[in-house]
């Protein structure tokens, strides 16, 4: 069975319906992105999909687990996905280690020194280990990003979650966080990423899902999207895109 | 204008006990206060209320009135207590409320994002307060904490009208038996303001100590 | 018989706020613009009186003068000490107030000719009122309940009141002391409610103070 399956997802935002019925699913190793113009609800999917908020209707499955269930084991779902948030959202109070430590050693229950070696290596393969006493205000953008993206790895997650992790960056900072995700897709992580990033999706997305208005709107690999899109809507956001943010990755 | 250096050792008594006095009664405060904001974030209907309730009045009236009520009237209602239990138990009572009013608004200054970041990764409610939204909110509290602290200091002074001899009660000793009201009162309020001045340091370097860069503010002088 | 002492603490609550604006806007506007000289003794006054405890200035403003020969009324003596005492924290409040509105505005009132006392009387001091509110309605919440400290000169409020209603009838002393606190809660939620009006009706969209500050900054 997917490791991932998102069914029949809809939400309201008081009268506002931002998700009108949206399913997909995602295998393990599956690298699948999430397009589409500001505020159709792309973030209230992801969230929905780690019960951050919970949907009005609809289900969602982790590994054969419904998420969705009332009696849902919440906590330990969450620990099995990791999440990746446009703002960081790393600890102010801890250092970068501190950080990466604390989900093995509070949630996972793992040893301290066992969880400090993890914590370093994960730093150390976001390229981020001479960092690991600094404080999240003492680091750029990037670099927080790419922290937090330490220590969603250090929970040795079965999927990831990207919530247009470039979004808050400056342009010259994007790059260095890009090239830790697609390092990550090749070495198999399972990832759904919401994104602005073309040039991200064209190299690594395994399929590309383009969202407007709550409703998936056509989804297809990169190659069937961009050269023969089946909507003119895809198309068209496409073709703004490009012209918006170039060709980056 | 006269002035006895005799007044210095009666003074000093008077000054270990206001000395006394602030840090037992922040002691309940502290205690109290974050029980009593705890309540009022993290509690469910039954718990949040009357920890609402109990905030507002104590910080809705007089602290001379809580005392007198606690020294003069408990009596009316058979619960005799010492003039130093008075007065400590009204001072911490008050600052209590004050207190659980300035972490509510640390925890609720701790941006929500914490939270999300926390929960997301599967941490129970319990430790994501514990572990990621206290640790900060103590920190963002630090400047109301300490403005508190002074300010309880200077009220400490009302425990006189309990005939304590704190600082403000031994000058009102001697004031009384050699009529040189102004000296007297005049050498006590430098006594407060040399105390005040101190304490006020000790706070900064403390709060220099215990500072994260790019979390909280710094104390103002 | 409480109630008529209610009415000498508002009555004693009037005056000294008025001391209190009135000598604490002027303190503020000194520090912000008197100058080095000026603008220090400001801050030293602002200090001074707002690290000495209220009992103590109270004796001092009641009891030092009589050493000297004169005699000060209760009431007075209650009024200039907290009065003085609440101008430094008002002077605080206002001179945050002032220090929040952006230089800029400044710059173009002088850019279109204006005197810089016209600039800081007409542009400033409006904008710099408008936000003080938050922090003044803290102010009055604590002056409030500070005016029953006047009970320790003599001043027949409603604390003296009610000792002697003790005094007389002993058993009464919880009753007589819980009814002053309700009134005195009574007292503070209409202040605070009628300030909240106050602040919506002067509101101006754009304009506004982040964070009513704390207790007696």
């Amino acid at each position: 069975m997917s490791l991932l399956i998102v069914e029949n997802i809809h939400k309201k935002y008081g009268t506002e319906e931002v998700l009108k019925g949206v399913s997909f699913s995602l295998e393990r190793g599956d690298t699948k992105v999430v397009i589409g113009p500001s505020g159709t609800g792309k973030s209230t999917l992801l969230r929905c999909i780690n019960h951050l908020s919970s949907p009005d209707a609809g289900r969602v499955w982790l590994d054969e687990v419904e998420v969705t269930a009332a009696k849902a084991k919440i906590n330990e779902l969450r620990a099995q996905m990791g999440f990746v948030f446009q703002s960081f959202n790393l600890f102010s109070h801890l250092t970068a280690l501190s950080n990466v430590r604390i989900g093995p050693v509070k949630v996972k229950r793992m040893k301290k020194e066992a969880a400090t070696k993890l914590a370093m290596e994960e730093l150390d393969r976001v390229g981020l280990a001479e960092k690991a006493d600094c404080y999240p205000a003492q680091l750029s953008g990037g670099q927080q990003q790419r922290v937090s993206i330490a220590r969603a790895l250090a929970m040795s997650p079965k999927l990831i979650l990207f919530d247009e992790p470039t979004s808050a960056l400056d342009p010259e900072l994007i790059g260095e966080v890009l090239t830790v995700m697609i390092d990550l897709a090749k070495s198999g992580m399972t990832m759904l990423v919401v994104t602005h990033e073309m040039g991200f999706a064209r190299s690594v997305a395994d399929e590309i899902i383009f969202m407007e208005h709550g409703v998936i709107v056509e989804q297809g690999t990169p190659e069937q999207l961009f050269s023969s899109p089946k909507s003119p809507r895809t198309g068209e956001f496409l073709h703004k895109i490009n012209e918006l943010y170039g060709e980056t990755g | 204008m006269i002035f006895e250096w005799s007044w210095l050792p009666q003074l000093a008594h008077g000054l270990i006990l206001t000395i006394e006095i602030t840090v037992t009664c922040i002691a309940i405060g502290v205690v109290l206060g974050i029980l009593l904001a705890l309540g009022r974030v993290y509690g469910g209907k039954w718990i949040s209320i009357p920890c609402s309730i109990y905030i507002q009045i104590f910080r809705g009236t007089p602290l001379l009135v809580q005392l007198l009520m606690i020294y003069y009237g408990l009596p009316s209602w058979g619960i005799m207590l010492s003039a130093f239990t008075s007065g400590v138990l009204a001072l911490g009572l008050n600052t209590a409320a004050y207190q659980a009013e300035y972490l509510r608004g640390a925890i609720q200054a701790v941006k929500t994002g914490q939270l999300f970041a926390a929960r997301s990764m599967g941490m129970s409610m319990v430790q994501a307060a514990r572990y990621v939204v206290l640790p900060q909110a103590f920190r963002i509290v630090i400047p109301s904490w300490s403005n508190e602290l002074i300010l309880m200091l200077k009220y400490s002074s009302i425990v006189f009208s309990v005939t304590l001899l704190d600082l403000m009660g031994v000058a009102k000793r001697i004031a009384s038996h050699n009529f040189l009201y102004f000296e007297v009162y005049i050498v006590v309020a430098l006594f407060y303001l040399a105390l005040v001045f101190m304490v006020t340091q000790l706070l900064r370097m403390l709060e220099k100590k215990v500072h994260i860069p790019g979390l909280g503010e710094h104390l103002e002088g | 018989m409480l109630l008529g002492g209610v009415l000498i603490n508002l009555e004693l609550l009037f005056a000294l706020l008025i001391v209190g604006l009135m000598v604490g806007t002027l303190v503020a506007l000194l520090q912000v613009y008197g100058g080095r000289f000026f603008g220090t003794l400001a801050s030293a006054y602002a200090w001074i009186f707002r690290s000495i405890p209220a009992i103590v200035l109270l004796f001092l403003f009641y009891f030092g003068p009589s050493e000297f020969g004169a005699n000060i009324p209760p009431f007075v003596a209650a009024t200039l000490a907290l009065g003085l005492r609440s101008s430094a924290y008002q002077s605080q409040i206002f001179r945050g107030a002032l220090q929040a509105i952006p230089h800029g505005q400044i710059l173009a009132a002088r850019s279109m000719g204006m005197s810089r006392i016209n600039a800081i009387y007409l542009i400033v001091i409006p904008q710099a009122l408008r936000i003080s509110i938050a922090g003044w309605s803290n102010e009055f919440s604590s002056v409030v309940k500070d005016t029953t400290l006047a009970y320790v000169v003599g001043l027949t409020e409603v604390l003296r009141r009610v000792r002697i209603i003790t005094d007389r009838h002993y058993d009464l002393a919880m009753l007589a002391y819980l009814t002053v606190a309700l009134i005195f809660l009574v007292l503070t939620y209409a202040g605070n409610h009628a300030l909240g009006w106050l602040e919506k009706r002067l509101r101006i969209p754009g304009l506004q103070m982040v964070g009513g500050g704390t207790r007696e900054i």
